[in-house]
């Protein structure tokens, strides 16, 4: 069974329309990045995903209606939404009392655990906290509980490299063991790129790219040309030409790496390379790319 | 492996019984109200301040308390009994406004708050119904302050106790009369049900309206909470020169007889035995109210599936 299938997802707010038809399939057991742009429907898919909002078309989330079994399906996905949530009032000791009492799937020892390796007093308020040891908090909360989807919504916005780099290694060790399935939004792509299992492009409320990790590095090549070469190099169409320093930096779909390797110096580009280039060629103006 | 552990964590659930589903459906709801009493600790500290406030104001009135008991034995028994209850029935009055106060603060920002500081997006993310929230939000206003405002007033009515008696032992002046007069126990018996029919029960559909227009509104809640209300009357007025809605509500706000509360102090003690369950229990109006107060909770409780950060 699919953790995430979707067919024909459509979601419009008046007349703006979030969703147009998204077609989605997503595995037990991957790391999905959805990347896109701001106000490409990032938030309202996870949103549909998550039972947070209405929508036209099918979706099932672990074989369930995320709309009509919001509560059900909760004991089984964990979400961190694009900002800290947590109540300012809520004071550590009672998050742990609170998810103990109406989760069935939450450790407390394990959780105590995660947060015995920070700073965060079980005293202290939320309030009194800084932002990178809410987002702490948070992921501790969530990593205890045994979820087998957890959904994380920009969770690293605002946090300091640190914090950043921390969070992904904690999910990644203490986490991730290739059952549950994480699905992430990030503008922060680099930092996601080594942990990813599969990649998706969402622009103006459509996927515009679906592919794993494995099929990204052998699809796509980047070339830093000889300048020699430059002619030689578009004829073999690059989806994507950009200046770095004075030289021409040209990205592949499909084409082999050992003709290219003739035209100058060959690497797998960044998820955020691949990124400008589709969505400048969807004519979407990217706003908002991931640096 | 995780689905065969899921399974298995599911398998001995059910081998457990009826047990576990009973569990699930109470549990979120007992945490539910806790959260909420850790969140609005208003909910206790404001009915403590007015108590409070009552009590430093009591213990100055006592440097009269001796001289008043030498007048007392000059009254007729009914007026001495007033004259001895008036400060407890005082007391519980305090004790009332603090409970309608709170109650109807809590009722505008319960499902409001959540939304304006973006927490909403957390209790979503956890097994809990929309409805277990939206009732264990209700029960607050409805159940726990009225039960609240019933055991403030019996500790500050004790406390009132002590240090009267304490005075008058100690000014010389006999305790005798005072004490025969001071009839407690029917005024608690009277209270307690007062609080929890009248001011919990009768009350439901009010605080019911306020948590659903709060959980509606993106912002002045209190205003679209009452300016309708206020609209239907005067329309009514105007084009049917009638006023039926409005004294439907004055019924709500008021009560039906059977339990009218004598405040006043010179309302004789017999009244405080008005009070009949089983009159009250067959007052259509109850019902009715207490429909009206689940359709609005229901209510709510859909419009909170729709409803994200403001």
């Amino acid at each position: 069974m699919a953790c995430i299938e979707a067919h024909g997802l459509r979601k419009a707010f008046g007349t703006t329309i979030a969703l147009d038809g998204v077609e989605l399939r997503v595995e037990e057991g991957r790391i999905l990045g959805l990347i896109g742009p701001n106000g490409a429907g990032k938030t309202t898919a996870l949103n549909a995903i998550l039972g947070l909002t209405p929508y036209q078309g099918e979706l099932r989330v672990l074989g369930r209606d995320p709309w009509d079994e919001r509560d059900q399906l909760m004991r089984d996905v964990c979400f961190i939404a694009d900002v800290a949530v947590l109540p300012r009032w809520l004071r550590v000791s009672q998050a742990l009392e609170y998810l103990a009492g109406v989760h069935p799937r939450f450790d407390r020892a394990k959780a105590e655990g995660f947060l015995a390796k920070t700073s965060i007093k079980q005293t202290s308020k939320v309030r009194e906290l800084s932002k990178g040891m809410v987002t702490q908090l948070h992921l501790a909360l969530v990593m205890a509980i045994d979820a087998r989807l957890l959904v994380l919504d920009e969770p690293t916005l605002g946090l300091d490299i640190l914090y950043r780099k921390q969070f992904y290694d904690s999910l990644l060790n203490d986490y991730f063991d290739r059952t549950r399935t994480i699905v992430v939004t990030t503008h922060q792509v680099e930092e996601v790129q080594h942990v990813l299992t599969d990649l998706m492009f969402i622009n103006r409320g459509r996927i515009v790219l679906d592919c794993s990790m494995e099929e990204f590095e052998s699809r796509y090549v980047e070339v830093t040309v000889h300048p020699e070469q430059v002619a030689a190099a578009r004829a073999l169409k690059p989806i994507h030409e950009r200046q770095v320093l004075g030289r021409s930096v040209l990205l592949f779909d499909r084409v082999g790496r050992q003709q290219l390797a003739a035209l100058g110096e060959v690497r797998t580009p960044g998820i955020a390379d691949l990124f400008v280039a589709v969505m400048g060629n969807h004519a979407g103006s990217a706003q908002g790319v991931a640096r | 492996m995780n689905t065969q552990s899921n399974a298995m964590g599911e398998s001995s659930l059910e081998s457990q019984g009826i047990a576990p589903a009973a569990l699930s459906a109470t549990r979120p709801m007992y945490w539910s109200v806790r959260r909420e009493l850790w969140e609005n600790r208003s909910i206790y500290l404001a009915p403590l301040a007015f108590a409070g406030v009552f009590l430093f104001g009591f213990l100055i009135s006592t440097i009269h308390l001796p001289g008043k008991m030498r007048t007392l034995s000059t009254l007729d028994p009914a007026q001495q009994a007033n004259a001895v209850m008036m400060p407890y029935f005082f007391a519980a009055g305090i004790m009332m406004a603090a409970q309608i106060i709170v109650g109807v603060f809590y009722s505008l920002d319960a499902l409001h708050g959540e939304r304006r500081d973006r927490s909403i997006l957390f209790w979503k993310s956890l097994p809990v119904s929309d409805l277990t929230t939206v009732f264990s939000k209700a029960i607050i206003p409805i159940v726990i302050l009225p039960l609240l405002a019933f055991a403030l007033t019996v500790a500050l009515q004790l406390i009132m106790l002590v240090v009267s008696s304490t005075v008058l032992l100690a000014s010389g002046v006999g305790v005798a009369t005072w004490w025969t007069q001071l009839t407690l126990f029917p005024l608690w018996l009277m209270l307690f049900y007062h609080l929890v029919a009248g001011h919990g029960l009768w009350h439901a559909p009010i605080y019911a309206w306020l948590l659903l227009v709060a959980g509606w509104a993106r912002r002045l809640a209190f205003l679209w909470a009452v300016l309708p209300v206020l609209a239907v009357c005067v329309l009514e007025k105007l084009v049917f020169n009638s006023a039926h809605f409005g004294s439907l509500l004055g019924y709500r706000l008021r009560g039906p007889e059977v339990f009218d509360f004598p405040m006043k102090g010179e309302v004789p003690m017999h009244a405080l035995m008005h009070g009949d369950p089983g009159k009250f229990l067959s007052t259509p109006g109850l019902w009715l109210g207490l429909v009206v107060a689940g359709a609005f909770l229901v209510a709510a409780a859909r419009l909170r599936r729709y409803r994200g950060p403001i």
